[in-house]
């Protein structure tokens, strides 16, 4: 170690800057500054309307306090449905994401089929559950049908999507292995392709149901059956109590299921 | 007999990698293929069983042409050629007999493969075959939880489970540590005597390819430079071979083979 020179003036040290242009560096900021003044400016607040709302805000929340239970029935009778649908949704579309993500996967799947197992991947995710459940109500009718519907579509998409993605990323060498063997296509998906992706399927499988029970509750608000549409009656009705059992209902499920799940991923994996 | 003529390999419109190679192998005769990284060893081995295109050339295994070959004769021809791999390239999550058993995909149905219901005679050679090599006690763990050299004697069985009518080894003991290496080199040499089964060894080692095989080719840039018999293989030949490339420095592994590799054999 050398002595500090006490004669050299202490040497400074500052982080470069993320964006080295400085003209671009505050250019960005002026840009942002300029939009929120733009489109705070100009999209149609109604604050007169907005200050009515305030109180009415208070009496729906004060209305809801405390939660009454008392329609016990309807609220179990609601989440039994719903928790059909989810669970019937999971399965299906589990099960029918095996074969699509096969479809997806460009190193098992020749291009014309890969092109349509990605079309149907990305078809399937390009809606959100809500709008599909009003085409699928449109189509077959309020109730549970049109949730299972909606659910499986979206468990396809983005089950088929991971595990396409998963299928991509396999070790190629076991592929190689079988088909050394003289196995034919379906003999080498089972034995080299499906074991190599099986933690990953179930543990999808697990997050889908989760996320599947989250999304049967938003469906059935337009109609597709399930607790949404308890909710949406109770709302209806001005049963702000009875909305609030159902919403502290909704938390504890999903804060039960996304428990269980982690835990049934953290062992699988 | 396995006959390659003229065989050519071009990836893209690189340099070929494999330039009008001849070969010849007869009865249960075990040949180290040795050369440089990038030499065509690799290349060769998977044309002959198709993992890998060529290009042009013609190889015969008994009498039948195998580049011409497509679908489900293709996949007839692969059932007689076995093959083992540097990184074993088991199914890791499947057992050990599933993966002996994988050996007779080519031979099953679709539904007796899903089910895992083989004919009896499958799982009695699964199981002789197993306790040749030592592991049959393994039969019900899985494939991962085996030690390299363990694992590699699963790809050798499984390979046989073929029953092949020749075996093709890429670098079978580069994964594995030098003592267990000399063991599978020893398996491959013996096996290839029981089952009178002509043996292609890639093989980085020439001082094993010296010990264990009795004829040595030597490809360089996707030529062969060298054919002949270990005692002709002198430093001459190594230079040609590995000349103006660095030479690992390998030498056969202290520990003499006899006392684990013979008892082995006993096995």
């Amino acid at each position: 170690m050398t002595r500090p020179d006490a004669s050299a003036p202490a040497r400074t040290w500052r982080k470069p800057p993320f964006i080295a242009n400085p003209w671009l560096r505050y250019g960005l900021w002026l840009v942002l500054v300029v939009y929120l003044v733009w489109a705070l400016g100009t999209l149609p607040f109604n604050w007169e309307r907005i200050s009515e709302g305030l109180p009415r805000a208070a009496r729906i929340f004060g209305g809801g306090f405390p939660p009454s239970f008392e329609r016990g029935g309807l609220l179990l009778t609601g989440f039994k449905e719903s928790f059909q649908i989810a669970i019937l949704a999971t399965l299906l579309g589990v099960a029918l994401s095996i074969p699509f993500a096969v479809m997806a996967a460009r190193n098992v799947a020749p291009l014309p089929v890969y092109l349509f197992g990605r079309a149907v991947i990305i078809v399937s995710r390009s809606f959100h559950p809500v709008i599909v459940a009003i085409l699928f109500v449109a189509a077959v009718g309020f109730g549970p049908l049109a949730g299972i519907l909606t659910l499986t579509l979206y468990s396809i998409g983005f089950v088929g999507k991971l595990l396409a993605e998963e299928i991509e990323e396999i070790d190629w060498g076991q592929v190689e292995a079988m088909k050394a063997t003289g196995a034919g296509y379906f003999a080498i998906l089972i034995y080299a392709v499906f074991p190599q992706i099986l933690p990953r399927q179930v543990g999808l499988s697990m997050y889908q149901l989760d996320s599947n029970l989250r999304a049967s509750a938003v469906v059935g608000i337009v109609g597709a059956g399930g607790i949404g549409g308890t909710l949406m009656n109770a709302f209806g009705r001005y049963d702000y109590d009875f909305a609030f059992a159902i919403l502290l209902t909704i938390i504890a499920v999903i804060l039960i299921s996304e428990g269980i799940s982690g835990w049934v991923r953290k062992k699988i994996w | 007999m396995l006959e390659i003529s003229n065989l050519v390999k071009r990836y893209g419109h690189d340099e070929a990698v494999l330039k009008g190679l001849d070969l010849t192998v007869e009865g249960n005769s075990v040949v180290a293929i040795v050369g440089a990284s990038g030499a065509g060893k690799s290349t060769m081995l998977r044309c002959i069983n198709r993992l890998v295109e060529p290009t042009s050339g013609s190889i015969k295994l008994n009498g039948n042409e195998l580049v011409k070959l497509r679908g489900a004769a293709l996949r007839r021809a692969r059932r007689k050629i076995g093959m083992v791999f540097q990184g074993f390239n088991l199914i890791d999550r499947l057992t050990v007999m599933e993966n002996v058993l994988a050996g007779r995909l080519g031979y099953v149905s679709l539904y007796q493969a899903i089910s895992r219901r083989y004919p009896p005679a499958d799982i009695e050679r699964a199981f002789s075959l197993m306790e040749r090599v030592g592991i049959a006690h393994y039969a019900n763990k899985r494939a991962d939880e085996l030690s390299g050299g363990e694992r590699q004697r699963v790809g050798v069985v499984r390979a046989l489970m073929q029953e092949p009518e020749v075996l093709l080894a890429d670098e079978p003991t580069a994964s594995l540590d030098p003592r267990t290496s000399e063991q599978i080199m020893i398996l491959l040499q013996s096996l290839a005597s029981e089952l009178s089964l002509p043996v292609l060894i890639n093989i980085h080692n020439v001082s094993q390819a010296k010990t264990y095989t009795e004829r040595i080719v030597g490809l360089r840039h996707g030529k062969m430079i060298f054919d002949g018999a270990p005692s002709d293989f002198n430093q001459d030949a190594l230079d040609a071979i590995y000349g103006g490339i660095e030479a690992p420095e390998e030498e056969v592994a202290e520990v003499p083979p006899t006392a684990e590799g013979v008892s082995h054999d006993q096995a």
